[in-house]
Order: C-alpha cells, then sequence, then structure tokens
C-alpha cells in the first residue's frame, strides 16, 4: 500500500478519534462515540498491518492477542469503583510502548553510516524520556490506588533536590543524544532514570492530589505518543498523542484550579512533610471530643428534613455503597424529602470519579451540584451527609493557613444545620490531614463501614 | 518532499492539533470527565501502530524482535482495554430518564 493512501485512511481515523471527543461534550450519545473511536482505531490497524508487509505476521498476531486479551480480560472484570487505577495502568502501558518504540528505532539507525537528523534523534530521545516517566508514574499510581502500597505521602529529606536532578541528568543525556551522538546506552540511561524519576516523583504525592496527578500523566503518554509519530514520520501519531496531550494538560489544569494550587506546588508541594506535623498533633488528641450517634438517630433526623444533601467522596467508592446511598435517598423522597449530591470536583481519586460512580447508581443528573452551586444551597440545607469524604469539606482548607490545603475550594458543609459524617474510624484520611469539621458542635459522627451504615439508615428510615 | 518539509508539515499539524485538542475538550462536561479520560486514555493506545510498524521491520535483530513485540503487547493492552473500560462508563450514563425508585434495588444486586 502507497504511503498516500495509507495517510489518506489514517486521516479518517484521525476523524473518528475527533468525533469520539465531540460527541462526548453529552451523555446522550457519548457512548456512540466512543464506538466510532473503536472503529477507527480497527481501520488504523488493519492498515498498519497491511503496511508491515506481513513478514512478521505471526508474531503481530501473538502480540496483538497478548495484549489485547489482557486489556479485555482486565477491562471487563474491573469494578466500576476500581476505575482510577485500570485507567493509570492502560495509561502506563501505553507509555511504555513509547518508550520501547524509541529503542527498538535508535537501535535500528545507531550502525547507519551518517548522523541521524537532529528531529529524529530528539524525537527518539524525548519519546524515549516522557513514556518511561509516565509508565513508571503509572505503575506507582496503580500501586497506590490499589493499594499494594500506602496511599500516605512517602517523603524523605531532600527529595525535591533528588527529583529535580535526576529528571536535569536525563534531560542532559537526550540532549547528547539528539545532538547525534550515536551509542547505544545513552538511551538505556535515559529511560532508566526517567522511569526511577517517574516512581520518585509520584511517590511523594498523595490523598486528593491523586486526580491532578492521574491527568498529567495522561497527558504525559500523550505527548509521548504524539513524539514517537515524529520518529516514525506518521502523521496518526502525532495528531491522536497531542490530542491527548491536549486534553491531560487542560483536565490538569482545571483540577489544579479545583484545588487552588498551581501544578508545580502539587508535584513538588510539601503536602508530605506538613502532613506528618498535622497527624502527630491529631494523635495527641488536643482535648476535643467527638459525637456519635446511633444510626436510628441519624434516620430520624433524616425522615423529617425538608433537605438533605450527600457528599460522597472516595470512602463511598471504597465502600462500593453507591447504590445504597441511592436506595435511601430514594426512600428519602419518597417521603417528600428533597435530596441532592454535592460534588466537589476532585472528590475521589480521578476527574469526575463520583460522577461516574453515581451514574452506575442511575441518580438523576439534576440532583448532581457542582460546587459552587452546592454551596448555594447548604445555608437552607438540614441534613448535610458525608459520605467518605475528607479533604474536601475541611474547614482548615478556609480557616487554618498552617494547613496543607488551606486556600483550597470547599464544600461548606457546615452551613447546613447539622452535618453527619460517615467515617470508619478517627483515623485521618488518605491524605492524613486532621479534620476540624469532626469536633463541630454542629457535626455527628456515624462510626462503621459507609455500605453497612447507609443499609441502617434505610432500615432505619423505613421502619419509621 | 524533502525531509525538511516534512518536518515542517508534521509541526504545523502538530500545533493545529493542540488548539484542536483545547477546543473539542473545552466542550466536554464535568460529569463526564472520566470518560473523557478514559476514552483519550484509548485514543493514545494508536501508539499500537507505531509498534507495529516497528516489529514490521524487515531486517531486524533479536533485539528489535523482544523489544518490538513487547511493545505490542503494551500498546493492544492499552488500545483493548481503553476502549472497554470507556464503553462500561458511557454505558452507565446512556440510560437516564429520570429514574424510577425501581431500579435502585434492582441495580444494587447487579455488578456492584
Amino acid at each position: 500500500m502507497s504511503t498516500n493512501v495509507s495517510n489518506l485512511v489514517y486521516l479518517l481515523t484521525i476523524v473518528t478519534f475527533i468525533l469520539a471527543l465531540r460527541y462526548l461534550s453529552s451523555p446522550a450519545h457519548a457512548r456512540r462515540g466512543n464506538q466510532i473511536g473503536a472503529a477507527g482505531m480497527v481501520v488504523a490497524v488493519v492498515v498498519t498491518w497491511i503496511k508491515t508487509g506481513g513478514t512478521s505476521w505471526w508474531a503481530l498476531a501473538l502480540g496483538m492477542l497478548l495484549g489485547g486479551g489482557f486489556g479485555a480480560v482486565a477491562a471487563r472484570r474491573v469494578k466500576m469503583t476500581a476505575m482510577p487505577q485500570m485507567v493509570a495502568l492502560f495509561n502506563g502501558v501505553g507509555g511504555g510502548a513509547a518508550s520501547l518504540i524509541a529503542l527498538v528505532e535508535f537501535h535500528r539507525i545507531v550502525p547507519a553510516a551518517g548522523r541521524p537528523t537532529f528531529d529524529i534523534s530528539t524525537a527518539i530521545a524525548l519519546s524515549g524520556l516522557i513514556g518511561a516517566i509516565s509508565f513508571a508514574g503509572s505503575m506507582v499510581a496503580f500501586a497506590k490506588l490499589q493499594e499494594l502500597i500506602k496511599g500516605r505521602p512517602i517523603t524523605y529529606p531532600g527529595q525535591k533536590f533528588v527529583n529535580l536532578a535526576l529528571l536535569g541528568a536525563c534531560a542532559a543525556l537526550g540532549v547528547v543524544i539528539a545532538t547525534g551522538v550515536q551509542t547505544e546506552w545513552l538511551l538505556w540511561a535515559v529511560i532508566g532514570g526517567a522511569a526511577l524519576f517517574g516512581v520518585l516523583f509520584v511517590l511523594p504525592i498523595g490523598g486528593a492530589d491523586m486526580p491532578v496527578v492521574i491527568s498529567l500523566l495522561n497527558a504525559f503518554t500523550g505527548l509521548a505518543v504524539a513524539v514517537g509519530g515524529f520518529e516514525l514520520e506518521n502523521n496518526l501519531l502525532i495528531v491522536s498523542g497531542m490530542l491527548v496531550g491536549a486534553s491531560g494538560t487542560l483536565l490538569t489544569m482545571m483540577m489544579g484550579k479545583a484545588m487552588n494550587r498551581s501544578i508545580a506546588n502539587v508535584i513538588f508541594g510539601a503536602f508530605g512533610q506538613v502532613t506528618a506535623e498535622a497527624a502527630a498533633v491529631a494523635a495527641g488528641g488536643g482535648g476535643q471530643a467527638v459525637r456519635s450517634v446511633s444510626a436510628d438517630d441519624v434516620a430520624v433526623m433524616l425522615a423529617y428534613a425538608h433537605k438533605v444533601v450527600f457528599v460522597p467522596g472516595y470512602g463511598l467508592a471504597v465502600a462500593q455503597a453507591q447504590h445504597d446511598v441511592r436506595q435511601l435517598a430514594d426512600l428519602l423522597e419518597s417521603k417528600g424529602v428533597e435530596i441532592s449530591y454535592a460534588i466537589h470536583p476532585v472528590a475521589g481519586r480521578m476527574p469526575g470519579h463520583m460522577n461516574v460512580l453515581l451514574a452506575e447508581a442511575n441518580v438523576p443528573y439534576p440532583q448532581l451540584k457542582e460546587m459552587d452551586d452546592a454551596n448555594g444551597e447548604f445555608p437552607r440545607t438540614d441534613v448535610a451527609v458525608v459520605v467518605g469524604a475528607n479533604d474536601v469539606v475541611n474547614p482548615d482548607a478556609r480557616n487554618n493557613q498552617s494547613s496543607p490545603i488551606y486556600g483550597m475550594p470547599i464544600l461548606n458543609v457546615d452551613d447546613a444545620q447539622t452535618v453527619v459524617v460517615l467515617k470508619r474510624s478517627m483515623n485521618p484520611g488518605f491524605a492524613g490531614i486532621e479534620n476540624p469539621l469532626f469536633y463541630n458542635p454542629k457535626t455527628v459522627m456515624l462510626f462503621g463501614d459507609a455500605k453497612d451504615s447507609i443499609l441502617k439508615l434505610v432500615a432505619g428510615v423505613k421502619s419509621l | 518532499m524533502s525531509h525538511n518539509m516534512l518536518l515542517v508539515f508534521e509541526v504545523t499539524i502538530l500545533v493545529l492539533a493542540i488548539f484542536l485538542g483545547f477546543e473539542v475538550i473545552s466542550k466536554v462536561p464535568t460529569l463526564l470527565h472520566t470518560p473523557l479520560m478514559s476514552g483519550t486514555n484509548a485514543i493514545h493506545g494508536i501508539v499500537v501502530c507505531g509498534a507495529m510498524l516497528v516489529l514490521g521491520l524487515g531486517h531486524k535483530g533479536p533485539f528489535a524482535w523482544v523489544i518490538g513485540f513487547l511493545a505490542v503487547v503494551l500498546g493492544s493492552a492499552n488500545v483493548v482495554g481503553g476502549f472497554v473500560v470507556t464503553d462500561r462508563m458511557l454505558e452507565m450514563f446512556k440510560k437516564r430518564e429520570p429514574a424510577k425508585a425501581v431500579d435502585a434495588s434492582q441495580n444494587s444486586k447487579g455488578d456492584a
């Protein structure tokens, strides 16, 4: 197949990808868009297969069967609540592939007489570098979200310096490659160093910062793929990769804005250190007491309220309580209670995480309130029910300048008449920050697994 | 086409793609941000085509065989996993009329 023909077909694929993104502007036809994109992908794979001339068809087939099989099974089996880590995993393997392509390309052009052109060698160095950061970073994010390693920030003295030095060294080696030095171990060093950097840069990031990191890694992989397009002189990779790069960047900026923090602050921020002190203070107790109540008391409170707002957080995902919350909400609605859900932009572990969970439970869209709308409603809310959310309702973000989350816009649940916090225990959350909301006289705590607690509330409301 | 001309073309479409990306994605509502991430995740699975090209090269040594093969495996996992996960998410967003109390109890028995 001539390059012109294949490039034209690739253009068709590009159009399907753009349509896929375009269709995401409304839930009604978003799924159709995704299917169109998938069809475009199939077309591109077929054309590429023909381009390779069939010399290594069995290796291609085996590789695609293995990878595709794994992807299909993993994606089918994963629970909706485990979506963030699945997205991180698939994001990582894409970055890994871009990195490996750079290795093969470099290996191929190294023995050739004459220096490779500047743009090709730059592209090789860059896609190797970014792809490796994305791969390693995503794997750490995956491990954190899957709770294979501790979710709390992991810090040590001089961390920022070590990270910056490592990144600088990788970049310097990359520049050497870009100038046309054809030594293969250089690229290995870049990729190895970048992978180490990826690990080190995600390790200290925890809790509420996870959505920012996930979108940032998404942008990285897109960028690595786009740069890979330059090294293979392939328009399809350039455009598709850059679309993803733009999307990831935009989401990262939105998340940063929602937390009122710059991206640099998230990546190199002092979340860890301050947190350790705050946690130590919390362990000391401080002489404050929390009010613990029984599920039956809360059930009465809810059933006789005029307006109840649910504030979901990551705890809802962990307990997989979304259907039960919906059931409770329906029950309350049938008793004439006005229901809404207040969604903080960074609640959960990825952008829009809570929306997906509540969509799974078929919560009607008009009941989902974004932060600004929700904050307008809290003053006339009788009961705000916080289900597994912590940092996004922490008043320290408004009042306490020494808090690591100071300045982050939050849901002002303490404007409501009463706040009910469903929580497993008094341990500080994923990010490990103390929350004065729990000691507020308006607040009552309902301890226990979120799912169990909600089910008890359902039973309690039914028996009234 | 000379190499430099090709490069200029490539940079041109790269820059256009950046603007197009920002334009299209800024229209996606907050509600769909997770499917957006997952959908773009699937799109960068296009890297599998690059992987296929390097594995499909003629005259390759064992190194290109092994690394190229690995790249194809990773790339295919990215594509298939990305599209399937996105489809599963969007499936949930689709069926949404003013919901009835009944389907909440039905759903809780589902794959929760």
